[in-house]
C-alpha cells in the first residue's frame, strides 16, 4: 500500500496535526478543584486530571457523566486552558436552557465531584503556536481560541495573533479581563459608551486580513454554525484562502 | 465506570432506538463541517466512480437523476453524541450507481471524497445492498448547502462523518485508506451500535 489517495477537487481541507490515539480512548477521572465564575450564563471548571498528557491549543474532549443506574451523558468541550498548566484542564461551560450535563454542572457540581473525560481529540482546529493565528470566535466559540491566545502568551510567542470575539454585550463577554491588545470585541446587542453595536462586520474582518504578515493567516474560526458561516464567509470575500480557514461549529 | 454525584440525567426510554451514548436532538439538526460551506451550483455538480471498476464513469446533476429514485426513512447518528429520529432524504441508491460501474472483484473499500477535499474510507460492503445514498432533498426539499446540498453520501447506518457532504466521488481500493477524521483519531468503521468513535474503540 503506498500513499494516500487526494482527491481531485477545487476546495481544499487544511492539514491537520497527529493526535495521540491511546490517549483519545482511555477514560481518566477528573477531578473538580474550581469553579470561577464568567458571565451570568458562563462558569469555568478547572479539573486536575493527574495522567494528562498535554494538549495542543484548540483540541476537544470527550467528557462523560454516569448516573447510578449506569446511564451515561457524554459531550465534546474545547479546552480553555494552556498546554502548560500540567496535569489541569479547563473548560467554559455555557447553562444550556434544560442542558442534562450542562445543567449538573452549573447547579450541583462542586469542588471535589469527580467526572470521567478522554482526549484531546481532534488535531483538526488546533494550533501548535508555530503559524501566525487570525482568531474569530462568538459566544463560548472563543473557548478554544483562548486556550490559543493563552498558550501565546504563556511562552511568550511572537508569532502574531489575532482575535476578534464577538458577545451580546459586554456582560456576556466571556474572559473579558484578560484580553490585551490581540483582541478586538464585537458587541451585537449592547456595548459600553462609544463602542459600536453591531453584527461582526466586513470591514472588521477584511482590516484584519489586509494586515496579514508574510505567508498569511491561519483562520480559526468557532461559534454556533450561524456565526460561523457569516464569519468564514467575510473572510472568504476578505482574500482569506478556503483551504486556510478552520471551523469548529456547534449546534 | 465512575458513577457523578448527583447526576440523573434525562428520563430513560426503555428501547428509545438510541445507540449507547447518544441523545436525541429532537428537530435540532446540528451542522458540524469543518470546512467552509462551498458555493456549489446543481449544474456544477458531479459525481464519479472510478478505481477498481470495470467503467468509471461521471454524472452530472440530471444524469444522476435519471436513476431510478429511492429515499430513506429512519435515524440517523452523529459521533458528538446526538441522533436524530425520523428523517426521509430522497435521492438515489449507491447501488444504482455500482451496477453501471461494476466494481472489481478485488475492490473491497472506498474512499468518499467531496468537492471541498474532505475525504472518509468506507468498506464496500457498506455502500451496497441498499445500504447507502447519493441523496439531494432532505423531507420534500432541495438538501441545504451548509447540510451538503446540493448532494451528499448517506450512510446512516454508520456515524454521520462517513455521509460525506458535497460528494464529489467514490474511489475503489484494495485496501482501507483512512479518510480526514480517521486520521484525526477517529475509528476506521464507525458503528454507532457499537459505540466506534475513535481509533482502538
Amino acid at each position: 500500500m503506498t500513499g494516500t489517495f487526494t482527491p481531485p477537487t477545487r476546495f481544499a481541507v487544511p492539514g491537520r496535526i497527529a493526535v495521540d490515539n491511546d490517549t483519545a480512548t482511555t477514560w481518566q477521572r477528573a477531578t473538580l478543584t474550581e469553579i470561577r465564575r464568567e458571565t451570568p450564563r458562563a462558569a469555568t471548571f478547572r479539573f486536575a486530571v493527574p495522567g494528562w498528557r498535554g494538549h495542543v491549543p484548540g483540541q476537544h474532549v470527550m467528557l462523560r457523566l454516569t448516573a447510578e443506574d449506569g446511564y451515561t451523558a457524554q459531550r465534546h468541550y474545547s479546552i480553555a486552558s494552556p498546554p502548560d498548566d500540567v496535569g489541569h484542564i479547563e473548560l467554559t461551560l455555557d447553562h444550556v436552557e434544560g442542558g442534562e450535563v450542562s445543567g449538573w454542572f452549573h447547579a450541583v457540581a462542586e469542588p471535589g465531584d469527580q467526572v470521567e473525560v478522554r482526549g484531546p481529540n481532534s488535531g483538526f482546529f488546533a494550533w501548535t503556536g508555530d503559524r501566525p493565528a487570525l482568531l474569530v470566535g462568538a459566544g463560548s466559540g472563543v473557548v478554544p481560541l483562548m486556550s490559543m491566545v493563552r498558550h501565546h502568551r504563556a511562552r511568550s510567542l511572537s508569532v502574531p495573533l489575532r482575535l476578534l470575539v464577538s458577545a451580546r454585550g459586554p456582560e456576556e463577554l466571556i474572559y473579558a479581563s484578560e484580553y490585551g491588545s490581540e483582541t478586538t470585541p464585537v458587541f451585537t446587542r449592547s456595548a459600553p459608551p462609544g463602542v459600536p453595536v453591531g453584527r461582526l462586520s466586513a470591514a472588521q474582518v477584511a482590516a484584519l486580513v489586509a494586515d496579514a504578515p508574510d505567508g498569511g493567516w491561519e483562520a480559526y474560526v468557532c461559534g454556533s454554525n450561524g456565526f460561523a458561516e457569516h464569519a468564514s464567509r467575510l473572510l472568504v470575500e476578505a482574500g482569506q484562502p478556503v483551504d486556510r480557514i478552520r471551523i469548529e461549529r456547534f449546534g | 465506570m465512575h458513577v457523578t454525584r448527583g447526576f440523573t440525567g434525562r428520563p430513560r426510554v426503555p428501547n428509545s432506538g438510541l445507540p449507547p451514548g447518544q441523545y436525541d436532538a429532537g428537530d435540532d439538526w446540528p451542522v458540524l463541517s469543518a470546512e467552509v460551506t462551498p458555493e456549489l451550483a446543481p449544474a456544477d455538480w458531479t459525481f464519479t466512480v472510478d478505481g477498481l471498476v470495470a467503467e468509471p464513469r461521471t454524472w452530472s446533476w440530471d444524469e444522476a437523476h435519471a436513476l431510478p429514485a429511492s429515499a430513506y426513512e429512519g435515524d440517523i447518528h452523529c459521533v458528538t453524541s446526538w441522533s436524530k429520529f425520523g428523517v426521509r432524504f430522497g435521492g438515489v441508491s449507491l447501488d444504482a450507481f455500482l451496477d453501471l460501474v461494476r466494481p472489481a472483484p478485488q475492490a473491497t473499500h472506498a474512499v468518499a471524497y467531496s468537492h471541498t477535499g474532505y475525504t472518509a474510507n468506507l468498506p464496500l460492503a457498506d455502500l451496497t445492498g441498499g445500504r447507502a445514498w447519493i441523496v439531494w432533498e432532505y423531507g420534500d426539499e432541495p438538501l441545504p448547502a451548509e447540510h451538503g446540498g446540493p448532494a451528499r453520501l448517506l450512510v446512516p447506518h454508520l456515524y454521520f462523518w462517513k455521509s460525506a457532504k458535497w460528494i464529489a466521488g467514490l474511489r475503489l481500493l484494495d485496501h482501507d485508506e483512512p479518510g480526514f477524521w480517521e486520521q484525526n483519531g477517529y475509528h476506521h468503521r464507525g458503528n454507532p451500535w457499537e459505540e466506534q468513535r475513535y481509533s482502538g474503540d
